[in-house]
């Protein structure tokens, strides 16, 4: 993993106004995964957006930690079967 | 532009208490949020009209000029123009959110251009991402081309790879709508649609076809040329070739998606005509060698 593509948490939280709490929780739940390099707590860039929308259910929508657990697992599973059914869909083409 | 009744977008009174606005706006929020109906446009059109009306009725000042005005909504340039701007309230961008130009004409009219959502100025946002469906045909996506596409006002040239599938989306990083404060743009992502007009069935990488095999050439043999996607072919037919064989021909199918110069297999089936319009003659034959077989 490229250093580069590492962001501090720190910078994360002041960047987004959260408490570094949030952060804690969210790995916490296994929905996030957090990086240490020398003794520093980093994520990975391709899950800020990920981090976005479990800020924007917990702190928009007003959704505890809990909530946005089974609701992020929950579209996830939603969308896994639509790509099932756009796959499904594509195969039954053949058949028209 | 009309007048838009914000309580009956929240589905609440006109004597309704800020408490009442933010549970009746959580409550509709959470079933319309973005996030929670992804590609849902539906959905998205009933969040904002939802969050405008939330953004008038929720913040005291708003909601004055709008009871004052209300209908009356040409006059309301009189109105104080000064409004105590909201400096803190989260800070996080909302990159599949909504952005100030999801407010509506009337809003824009009665509330000027920035909503009270505007946050401290110091912080980048992210752009919004954009998505776009772009139709192709089943020949387009048979060889790798560029093309160019207009999104808001803006031309972008686009590889498109041979092999993309119906559906599938791919994102063009940078491309959506500009970061605030200096942060990153947006993404780009484009949806295909792919008609298929051809005789090809297409699953994945591999094609299907149904060819009509002469009577005569299932039960001796023969050759016979048949389309493929990309030219046509030679083949040798078996002899006793029965209704419905399927052969395969390997590498005639349709481009893999990303891996240049692989292919998936063409499926032929042999579909036997039956002559019609008989001879005497061929009859006669016929009949003998029914004959023959008895």
């Amino acid at each position: 993993m490229k250093e580069q593509d590492l962001i501090s948490v720190q910078l994360l939280c002041k960047r987004y106004n959260v408490p570094n709490s949030f952060i804690e929780k969210l790995q916490e739940y296994q929905l996030i995964e957090v990086i240490v390099r020398q003794e520093d707590f980093f994520i990975h860039v391709a899950q800020i957006k990920k981090v976005e929308k479990l800020m924007r259910l917990h702190f928009d929508l007003n959704i505890n930690l809990e909530g946005v657990d089974v609701i992020y697992n929950l579209l996830k599973q939603v969308e896994d079967l639509q790509e099932e059914i756009k796959s499904l869909k594509n195969k039954l083409n053949r058949y028209e | 532009m009309s007048f838009i009744d914000y309580y009956k977008i929240l589905g609440v009174s006109k004597t309704a208490t800020e408490a009442d606005i933010k549970k009746a706006y959580r409550k509709l929020a959470r079933k319309y949020h973005p996030d929670l109906n992804p590609n849902d446009t539906v959905a998205e059109k009933k969040f904002k009209e939802i969050n405008e009306a939330n953004e008038v009725l929720s913040h005291p000042e708003n909601r004055k000029k709008y009871d004052q005005y209300g209908e009356h909504w040409q006059h309301a340039e009189e109105f104080e123009k000064a409004k105590q701007q909201e400096q803190s309230k989260g800070s996080y961008t909302s990159s599949d959110g909504y952005s100030e130009e999801d407010f509506s004409d009337f809003f824009e009219h009665m509330f000027g251009g920035t909503s009270s959502r505007a946050r401290g100025g110091q912080v980048k946002f992210r752009g919004q991402d954009y998505n776009a469906e772009l139709q192709l045909s089943l020949q387009d996506v048979y060889t790798t081309h560029k093309r160019t596409l207009t999104v808001n006002n803006k031309n972008i040239r686009i590889t498109i790879p041979a092999g993309v599938e119906n559906g599938q989306i791919i994102k063009i990083k940078g491309h959506g709508g500009k970061g605030v404060n200096g942060g990153p743009n947006g993404d780009l992502y484009i949806q295909f649609s792919i008609s298929n007009h051809t005789n090809f069935k297409r699953d994945k990488n591999n094609l299907y076809v149904d060819v009509d095999l002469d009577l005569y050439i299932a039960l001796l043999g023969g050759e016979i040329t048949i389309d493929t996607f990309n030219g046509k072919v030679k083949l040798n037919i078996k002899p006793e070739t029965q209704n419905r064989t399927k052969v395969k021909l390997k590498g005639k199918g349709f481009p893999k998606y990303r891996k240049e110069g692989q292919f998936g297999d063409l499926y032929v089936t042999y579909y036997i005509k039956i002559p019609t319009n008989l001879t005497t003659q061929e009859k006669e034959l016929i009949k003998a060698l029914q004959n023959i077989r008895k």
